[in-house]
C-alpha cells in the first residue's frame, strides 16, 4: 500500500482510490514491521494524511481478482496501480517440510503482529533450541521476538496471545542459519547490533566461521562498501573480540544464547518416531566459491545434524498473481514491467515489491513508488493514458460490490477500529491491542 | 516504545500534533538543551499528560522555527542561517532559517520534498541529504544509530547525512543541502541494470 503523496499532489485534479482485501490499512506496516520496532511505524501518520485527502478514499473489505476483477477496474479508472506486495513465500523444498513444528517466517510474523490469516498457527514454543533458516531482517526479527524479554514486549503492539505463548516459552537458544559465509548475510547492521544489545541474551558466534575473513588483508574489507564493511566489523568483533569485564559478567548471567551458523543449507528435516513432528534438521555443509555478493554455496558432500523442536524458515517472500488478465512472470515472482507500467497493458502499473522483489526497505519501496507514480503522470500528460473522457470510477465500483454483496469499510470505518484498539491497548500499557480477526475488525468498523 | 500516534495536519504543513512518544535522544530541543518541559527528565514513561505537554510546547515553539524574511523586526540578526536547499530537479532554494532549526523540519516548512518517514526517530533514511564540503565536517559526529540508518540510504555518498539529525548553528551558514536525485530503474546497491 505504498501510495505516495507525490501522487496526490502531482495529480492535482485526479481521485485516487485505495483497494485492499482486509478491512484494515496499511499492509506491512501493521503486519510484518516488528512490535519492537514502533519508530518505523510512524509512517502511518503520513498513510493517514493521504488517505484523509478530500480526493483520496479508501475501500477496506474488498478482494481484487475475486469481488472484482482487474478488468473492471481497468475500465472504470484511467490508471490502475497493482501495489499489493508479495504473500507468499518461498519454499524449502525438502522433506518435512510439512510436519508440526516447521513454520515460515512469513506465517510466524503474520502470527504475533495479528494477521487473521495467522491466529491459528499456535507455534508449539515447548523446546529448547530453535532453529531459523535465512539470515535476513526478518529471520533476525524472529529471532529477537524469540528472545526478547517479554517485560519489554509486553509493552508493544504483539498480540495478547503471541505474548502469552512467548511468557510461556521453553526457547532459550536460536540458530540462525545461512548458506553462505558472514560477507554474505542480507541482514543488515541496525538489526545485528539489536540482537548484540538484547537483554538477558549472549551471543555464540564461532571464531572459525571468521577466519576466512582475518586471513584477508586489511585492505579487502575496508575496501568494502561501506554498508558490508561496518556489518561485516561489527560481526567479526562480536565474534572475536575479548568482551569487556562488565560485558563478561553481563554475558555470564544471560539466560538465552543466540548465535550465526554459515555454510549451512538444510536437506532433510528430521521428524520424531511418530512422523508428526520435527525434532531437528539436517544440513549441508557448504563452502564457498567466489567472493562477495556473488559467491556461491557449494556442498562438500558433509552432512551435519542438528536438534530443534521449532525451525522457522525465512528465506524469502514470493508474489502470487492475482488475475490471469495480468502478465506474471512466475520466474522471478513480479509483473514484468518497465518503469511501473506493466508490460502490453496499458493504464496499468504496479509499484512496491510486486515490481521488484521482495527486498528493501523503507527509503527503497517508497522511491520504487514514486517512481510509479512519475510514470502515472507522465503518461497522462501525454495522453498515453486518455484522460480526456471521465471514466465512472468508484461509482461504478460500488455498484458492482453492491450487487455483489461485498461491503466496503472506508476508511473513516477504520478510524473506529483504530481507535478502540488503542484505547483497548491503553488498559494493558500497550499503543494498542489489535483485533485478531476479520468478523470483529468489520463488526467495529460497522458501529 | 511509541505511544499511539493521533494525526491532525495543520496548516497544510506536515507538522503533527502526535502522541509519539519522543526520543529525546534524537529531538534538537533537547541537543540544545532547550527542552522546556525538561522531558529528558521524565522517568515514568507511562504519563501521557507529559507528553501532551511537550507536544504542545512542541508546536507553540513552532514560533521558533518560524522565519521572517527581510521583516524590520525580525529576531536577532546573529541569529539567522542561512541555508540553501537544492531540490531533486536541482533548482535551488535559499531560506532564511534560526540557530536551533532542524534541517528536515526546516524543508517541511518551506515545501521541500524531503521525506521524513519514522519522524525523526532514526529508524529510516528517506530524509537523507549531501552536505555542502564547506560544512560537512563542521557538523557533529553521527552517532552510531545515525550511520546504521545511513549505511541503508539509497546512493549513499561521503558527505550524505540524516536531514533529521541537522540542527542549525551560526558556525553553518550558507550550507547547502541537496537532495539525492531519485533516479529512475533504481537498486540499492547501485547496480546498474544492463539495456535489453
Amino acid at each position: 500500500l505504498m501510495i505516495p503523496d507525490r501522487e496526490i499532489i502531482l495529480l492535482q485534479q485526479q481521485w485516487v482510490d485505495i483497494y485492499e482485501r482486509l478491512p484494515v490499512p496499511f499492509g506491512l506496516v501493521r503486519f510484518g514491521v516488528a512490535p519492537d520496532h514502533p519508530e518505523v511505524k510512524n509512517v502511518i501518520n503520513t498513510f493517514t494524511l493521504t488517505a484523509r485527502n478530500s480526493r483520496c478514499s479508501f475501500y477496506g473489505n474488498v478482494n481484487v481478482g475475486k469481488d472484482v476483477s482487474i478488468e473492471e477496474l481497468q475500465q472504470a479508472y484511467h490508471a490502475v496501480v497493482l501495489s499489493y506486495g508479495a504473500e507468499g513465500n518461498r519454499r524449502m523444498g525438502v522433506p518435512g517440510e510439512d510436519l508440526a513444528g516447521v513454520y515460515s517466517a512469513k506465517d510466524f510474523v503474520g502470527w504475533y503482529n495479528g494477521l487473521p490469516s495467522c491466529q491459528e498457527l499456535s507455534p508449539d514454543l515447548n523446546c529448547e533450541t530453535a532453529v531459523i533458516l535465512g539470515q535476513g531482517n526478518v529471520a533476525l526479527d524472529v529471532a529477537r521476538i524469540l528472545l526478547a524479554p517479554t517485560d519489554i514486549l509486553k509493552k508493544t503492539d504483539i498480540t495478547q496471545p503471541a505474548l502469552e505463548a512467548l511468557v510461556q516459552s521453553q526457547v532459550r537458544r536460536v540458530l540462525i542459519v545461512g548458506r553462505r559465509g558472514p560477507m554474505q548475510v542480507a541482514c543488515t547492521i541496525k538489526e545485528f547490533r539489536e540482537m548484540v544489545n538484547l537483554p538477558d541474551t549472549r551471543p555464540e558466534m564461532m571464531a572459525d566461521d571468521f577466519e576466512g575473513i582475518l586471513s584477508l588483508s586489511i585492505c579487502a574489507v575496508s575496501d568494502l562498501p561501506r554498508p558490508r564493511k561496518r556489518l561485516t566489523e561489527l560481526m567479526m568483533k562480536t565474534a572475536l573480540e575479548i568482551p569487556s569485564e562488565k560485558e563478561q559478567e553481563r554475558q555470564s548471567k544471560a539466560s538465552r544464547v543466540w548465535a550465526f551458523r554459515f555454510l549451512r543449507s538444510p536437506i532433510e528435516i528430521l521428524a520424531n518416531p511418530d512422523n508428526s513432528r520435527t525434532v531437528g534438521i539436517r544440513l549441508a555443509v557448504n563452502r564457498l566459491e567466489g567472493s562477495g555478493d556473488g559467491a556461491r554455496a557449494v556442498p562438500t558432500g558433509e552432512v551435519e545434524d542438528v536438534t530443534c523442536g521449532l525451525l522457522i524458515s525465512s528465506i524469502g517472500y514470493k508474489s502470487l498473481p492475482i488475475d490471469p488478465s495480468v502478465p506474471f512472470d512466475s520466474h522471478k515472482a513480479i509483473v514484468p514491467n518497465n518503469m511501473g507500467r506493466v508490460q502490453h497493458t496499458a493504464g496499468l502499473y504496479c509499484s512496491g515489491w510486486l515490481k521488484t522483489g521482495p527486498t528493501g526497505v523503507i527509503a527503497t519501496t517508497m522511491n520504487n513508488s514514486f517512481d510509479t507514480a512519475r510514470s502515472v503522470v507522465e503518461d497522462m500528460e501525454s495522453g498515453t493514458v486518455d484522460v480526456s473522457a471521465a471514466r465512472p470510477g468508484s461509482q461504478s465500483i460500488s455498484g458492482l460490490l453492491e450487487e455483489r454483496g461485498v461491503k466496503p469499510v472506508t476508511f473513516s470505518n477504520w478510524e473506529k477500529i483504530d481507535s478502540l484498539e488503542m484505547s483497548r491497548g491503553e488498559a494493558s500499557g500497550k499503543p494498542r491491542e489489535k483485533l485478531l480477526t476479520v468478523e470483529e475488525m468489520l463488526q467495529v468498523a460497522r458501529k | 516504545m511509541a505511544a499511539s500516534a493521533a494525526v491532525r495536519s495543520s496548516m497544510g504543513l506536515t507538522f503533527r500534533l502526535s502522541r509519539v512518544m519522543p526520543d529525546c535522544n534524537t529531538c534538537p530541543l533537547n541537543r540544545l538543551k532547550s527542552c522546556v518541559s525538561g522531558a529528558a527528565n521524565v522517568q515514568r514513561r507511562g504519563s501521557f499528560d507529559s507528553f501532551r505537554t511537550i507536544n504542545r510546547n512542541l508546536q507553540t515553539s513552532k514560533g521558533l522555527y518560524h522565519s521572517e524574511e527581510g521583516s524590520s523586526n525580525a529576531e536577532d540578526p546573529e541569529d539567522v542561517v542561512n541555508v540553501v536547499y537544492i531540490d531533486r530537479s536541482g533548482k535551488r532554494i535559499p531560506v532564511k532559517a534560526k540557530v536551533g532549526d532542524n534541517v528536515l523540519y526546516l524543508a517541511h516548512k518551506h515545501g521541500i520534498d524531503l521525506e521524513g518517514a519514522c519522524e525523526a526517530s532514526l529508524a529510516c533514511s528517506t530524509c537523507q541529504v549531501y552536505v555542502s564540503a564547506d560544512h560537512f565536517d563542521k557538523l557533529p559526529e553521527p552517532e552510531e544509530r545515525e550511520d546504521d540508518m545511513l549505511d541503508m540510504a539509497p546512493m549513499l555518498q561521503e558527505n550524505s547525512r540524516l536531514g533529521c539529525q541537522i540542527t542549525l548553528t551560526r558556525d553553518l551558514d550558507g550550507i547547502e543541502l541537496t537532495l539525492p536525485k531519485v533516479t529512475r530503474n533504481f537498486y540499492v546497491d547501485g547496480h546498474v541494470p544492463k539495456p535489453h
